[in-house]
């Protein structure tokens, strides 16, 4: 089961004993700020888990997938996310089936 | 943005918490995160993005050091699929500011 921000609310409930409504808003805030640093371009660093980084790509020729058209892909902004040292080695020990 | 600026910024907008318990509640978050990828199973934030496993298959890698071969078992690497709301945010305010650490 897919880890949702109802669970992290219920985390903080739980184990930290803040009420449902602070643990509420302290997720949602989390994920905002980290929204908002990316949206003043300010790449977004968390020790232990993972660096959100920011790409900015120039204009390239792609196609329609569906229709085989070729249509041009515009110069964007994107977040990519490189994960830290720690979590990789924590995630690389899983060896179940996805 | 840094892990201990965040801190600091979450403690500024919820001022009747202290600010060592706005770094547990980041820690407490952070920490099941990277407990649930841990253990295969994958995070979604609607708005902010979804974090999954990609398997890596076994290959032979070298030693930097001696040149000789060795064989690397699969493995799984954390992947991040931004969410659209973060992606167009992202994207409409690139003209306004540079990239920045």
């Amino acid at each position: 089961m897919a880890l949702t921000k109802a669970d992290f609310s219920e985390k903080l409930f739980d184990e930290l004993g803040l009420n449902k409504r602070e643990a509420k808003d302290l997720v949602e805030l989390f994920f905002e700020e980290i929204k908002e640093s990316l949206e003043r371009g300010e790449e977004v660093k968390l020790s232990g888990f993972g660096k959100f980084e920011l790409r900015d790509k120039t204009s390239r020729p792609g196609r329609n997938p569906k229709t085989g058209e070729e249509v041009a892909i515009t110069a964007r902004r994107v977040v990519t996310f490189r994960s830290g040292q720690k979590l990789k080695a924590r995630v690389e020990a899983y060896a179940g089936v996805q | 943005m840094t892990k201990s600026e965040l801190i600091e910024v979450l403690a500024k907008q919820q001022p009747h918490l202290a600010l060592k318990d706005v770094e547990q509640v980041v820690k407490c978050i952070l920490e099941q995160m990277s407990q649930s990828l841990a253990s295969g199973d994958r995070i979604e934030i609607r708005g902010f993005g979804s974090f999954s496993l990609h398997y890596r298959p076994p290959r032979m890698g070298r030693n930097p050091k001696t040149g000789g071969s060795v064989a690397l078992s699969s493995k799984h690497v954390p992947h991040f699929k931004p969410g659209k709301e973060l992606r167009e945010r992202v994207d409409e305010s690139r003209e306004k500011y540079p990239i920045t650490e």
